[in-house]
């Protein structure tokens, strides 16, 4: 008897990973392509997008605050003006700026997560996970796992030279640290040896997709080095890996997702410039850069930049700000209806701070980015359910 | 529950006994497949200095002294020299942590903004110093240690205790934690192995209990313990005992001030003190609470203790730990019968770790398994080096340092409390397969910067790795598949038959 059903369980898991039933197999836009841009160390959301209707905000930073815009007056480190109430840091004048202006870009304000755990470590796996927070964790099982084991011809890879956790279960998902592409060692004849040993072993189809990945990367990063290297000052740093990014995405990726760490800023941020303005200088060039990259595919493409959460409201006493709560996200895109901000608002003031120190979160990332996904996707709620379990999809009219 | 019950009935010496027949006693004239993937699945790889000493005393007797190895047991002077000339290995946890938290201060207090950045940068770099130093003697000790399997189990326990070295202080501490919390307990008792985990610095850190008081509950710590470190998540403890240990372990942090902290009179008895380790009764919760069904009286440090015997005699405790070394030696999806038989050595010998190892090493099921894992990537580099350099001992660890993370599997390198994955399936992905083979190039080809010592105007040391050994003609040959063979004898140069043995499929696994 035991025997039996030994035996059945061990066909069911033998026929787990490649089922292919409940896949989407007729998605509106099979062609649309997600990049995922995770700021590790939670980023300065208010000084960023700045609220600048707000008198608390001059109030609560008496040293970082951002200058209101003021036509009469052009002052360069003053925010760029975005609506009535919102103002961009001045590091994005010629990158998002312009984008936002076409209707490229929106803002999520009061964006973030149920976790409040203030814990970079717990909230950054909180949304890679994408699980429900209270539940117990399931490490092995990030969010763009479970969304690429659910959508067909899906081809994730994700930028970071350690498998992320976002990424973890399902299937193997390559992970290629794009800033250190070396010229592979291993040639031509002896890539084909090895392919030839592990003919018809289980690995065989591991092995072989290793190789073409390898090969992919590395023509299409050199290509593109040679392209680039005419030009001026080439890039460097999140600059240099997005531009890769957006050309392996403009035909051989469609599910990205890549990480900038450093944004953890306790003390001596700076507010027009310094520290932070030149972080977000690079991350503005970056998203502009992988824009221009991915070339006519940007029109179908959706990039969400995330973070774990935003900071205090009030600077503290080291001209830096400390972990707080609710941030503000970034949707990207060549066909997003944005150049606005979106979701709930509250007004920027002292009583509406979340435990009197933070924003609030109006807006779940899940919500959020489940919203996105069933409009790039067509996933009905059933298909949503296995990537964000009872969560409710927002949409926030975008695409 | 037939099953069951059969089970009960086959006494577990017998099948023991059963599996010892088939490798005689006494020194074995050649080593066969058999032998070497023995010597394979229970060390970090097979080397010809390893099958001699297998070999001069027969399967059994090798196996018991790697379950319990003697005292006498020394590195090859070559290594211990390395060891020794580490001058972290000379100071104590405390001394460390002291003297990089003043650096740290007096950096923190420097005026000018440019010189606090540089002094602070100096002092990253003490810290990572100290880190590195660590991990050389790791990897030293995990290539040329004659007990091997201690030394695998103190790879495989600190990644149950998972640290991670870049959290708040842990680059100075995370050495001091392997040693003496997790490798001098790492064939003991289990019981022992979770309270020096408990009472090491690294740990409370890492997991917040330092923070953790009367009145201020952080249940970080408590929760990992239940969930990753003794029972297993979803075996039947509740958020409230999850709450009532965060309260016994109220108090229990570290302390690196020379001088007790102020207390009543009437607390100062119970006051402990172990270098950086502290229970603080001042900051202790003293009422009375029931973890698991069992009332613990608030008496002070002794509720540890009692909660520490609690959970280790809690029958999930037995099978998680287990299930995990089940997994670690035999493959990702256990038998259960197989895990029942480790959970009852376990329970019957009081946690006794290597009594357990014993049960699972003369099992059927791990005998059937040999040769099939597929190996992680730490285990992957070892393999490799140990049988491609043996005990020729290394001089520079960093290209070992830089495949492992590489390969994403760096020691000391996880972040979360759960460790490393023990699936294959999340080091097999394509990516990784062709990353291992660049490095199986890199050892191959005696280019790597392995023998050319880390000091300024080194000169690298004249080595090339010997994998067409005796060994390999003796016994390994006969283990590789038409395929494997056919690719090796189209290699063009020593360098290139090495990079593709250790690319081959029967190496991987």
């Amino acid at each position: 008897m035991h025997l039996d059903r030994r035996d059945l369980l061990k066909a069911m898991l033998a026929l787990a990973p490649s089922t292919i039933a409940g896949r989407v197999w007729a998605a509106p836009q099979t062609d649309a392509r997600l990049l995922m841009v995770f700021l590790r160390g939670a980023y300065d959301a208010a000084n960023v997008v700045i609220p600048v209707s707000s008198d608390f905000y001059y109030a609560s930073r008496p040293n970082l605050a951002i200058a209101r815009p003021n036509p009469a007056t052009p002052n360069p480190n003053a925010a760029l003006s975005l609506d009535r109430d919102w103002g961009l840091h001045p590091a994005l004048r010629d990158t998002i700026l312009p984008l936002f202006t076409k209707g490229q870009v929106a803002f999520v304000p009061f964006a973030g997560t149920d976790d409040v755990s203030r814990s970079h470590f717990e909230t950054q796996d909180t949304i890679e996970l994408g699980q429900n927070v209270n539940d117990t964790r399931d490490y092995r099982s990030g969010f763009m796992a479970r969304l690429a084991a659910n959508l067909t011809r899906s081809r994730p890879i994700a930028f970071t030279d350690q498998m992320p956790l976002i990424f973890q279960g399902g299937e193997a998902v390559p992970n290629i640290a794009i800033n250190s592409v070396g010229k592979p060692a291993i040639d031509d004849r002896q890539s084909r040896l090895i392919t030839a040993m592990y003919q018809g072993k289980p690995l065989a189809a591991s092995v072989q997709e290793g190789f073409k990945v390898r090969d992919d990367v590395y023509h299409t990063v050199t290509d593109h080095m040679m392209e680039a290297s005419r030009g001026a000052v080439s890039p460097k740093g999140f600059e240099l890996s997005a531009r890769r990014i957006g050309h392996l995405m403009s035909d051989q990726f469609n599910l990205g997702f890549v990480d900038v760490g450093g944004w953890d800023t306790h003390v001596n941020q700076g507010g027009a410039t310094g520290y932070l303005a030149d972080r977000i200088a690079e991350l503005g060039r970056g998203l502009a850069g992988f824009a221009e990259e991915i070339g006519p595919a940007w029109s179908k493409t959706v990039v969400v930049v995330v973070s774990e959460f935003g900071r205090t409201f009030r600077e503290n006493g080291n001209r830096g700000t400390d972990h707080g709560h609710g941030s503000v996200y970034w949707v990207l895109g060549g066909g997003l209806k944005g150049g606005r901000l979106v979701g709930e608002q509250v007004r920027v003031d002292q009583p509406q701070l979340f435990q009197n120190r933070d924003y609030p979160v109006l807006t779940d990332y899940r919500m959020l980015i489940g919203g996105l996904l069933q409009r790039m996707y067509g996933l009905d709620n059933g298909n949503l359910q296995k990537i964000f379990a009872s969560v409710e999809p927002k949409d926030l009219g975008l695409l | 529950m037939r099953r069951l019950t059969r089970l009960c009935l086959v006494p577990i010496a017998g099948l023991a006994a059963a599996i010892e027949v088939e490798a005689a006693e006494g020194p074995s004239p050649q080593p066969t497949s058999a032998d070497l993937a023995l010597i394979d699945a229970v060390t970090f790889g097979v080397s010809p200095s390893s099958v001699e000493a297998f070999r001069a005393v027969g399967a059994e007797k090798w196996l018991q002294g790697q379950l319990l190895p003697a005292a006498n047991l020394r590195m090859p002077p070559a290594a211990q020299a390395q060891i020794d000339a580490l001058p972290m290995t000379h100071r104590t946890a405390l001394e460390l942590a002291v003297e990089v938290g003043a650096q740290g201060r007096a950096a923190g207090l420097i005026s000018d903004m440019s010189q606090r950045a540089a002094a602070q940068q100096v002092n990253q770099q003490t810290m990572s110093d100290i880190a590195r130093q660590a991990v050389t003697r790791t990897i030293l000790r995990a290539l040329y240690a004659p007990d091997q399997l201690r030394e695998r189990m103190t790879w495989f326990w600190f990644n149950h205790f998972n640290v991670h070295q870049y959290n708040a202080n842990l680059r100075v501490l995370v050495g001091d934690y392997e040693d003496h919390a997790i490798r001098a307990h790492a064939l003991g008792r289990f019981r022992d192995l979770l309270e020096a985990t408990l009472r090491h610095p690294a740990m409370l850190r890492y997991l917040d209990n330092a923070d953790n008081a009367v009145g201020h509950i952080n249940e970080n710590y408590a929760r990992e313990i239940m969930e990753l470190h003794t029972m297993g998540v979803g075996s039947g403890y509740t958020q409230k005992d999850v709450e009532e240990l965060a309260r016994i372990l109220t108090g229990v942090g570290i302390d690196m001030k020379p001088d007790d902290p102020k207390l009543k009179p009437e607390w100062q008895a119970q006051l402990k003190r172990d270098g950086l380790f502290e229970f603080n009764p001042a900051r202790h919760d003293y009422g009375d609470k029931v973890l698991l069904g069992h009332t613990v009286k608030g008496t002070g440090f002794d509720e540890v203790e009692q909660a520490l015997d609690i959970l280790c005699h809690q029958p999930a405790t037995a099978t998680h730990i287990s299930r995990e070394l089940a997994i670690y030696f035999v493959g990702d999806d256990p038998p259960a019968a197989l895990v029942t038989r480790m959970a009852q050595s376990f329970t019957q010998s009081d946690g006794d770790i290597a009594k357990v190892l014993d049960t699972l090493f003369h099992s059927p099921e791990f005998k059937a398994s040999l040769g099939t894992h597929f190996k992680d990537p730490v285990q992957y580099v070892f393999s490799a080096m140990r049988l491609a350099y043996d005990d020729k001992v290394i001089l520079n660890t960093a290209p070992i340092v830089n495949w492992l993370n590489r390969l994403a599997e760096g020691l000391y390198n996880h972040q979360t409390p759960d460790g490393y994955s023990m699936i294959s399936s999340t080091w097999s992905g394509p990516g990784q397969m062709t990353t291992r083979f660049e490095i199986a190039r890199q050892i191959g080809s005696s280019q790597a910067g392995l023998f050319k010592p880390p000091t300024p105007d080194a000169v690298e040391q004249p080595a090339f790795p010997l994998l067409q050994n005796a060994l390999y003609f003796g016994v390994l040959r006969q283990s590789l598949g038409p395929a494997t063979r056919t690719a090796l004898d189209q290699a063009t140069s020593p360098q290139d038959w090495n990079t593709l043995f250790l690319s081959s499929p029967e190496f991987m696994h």
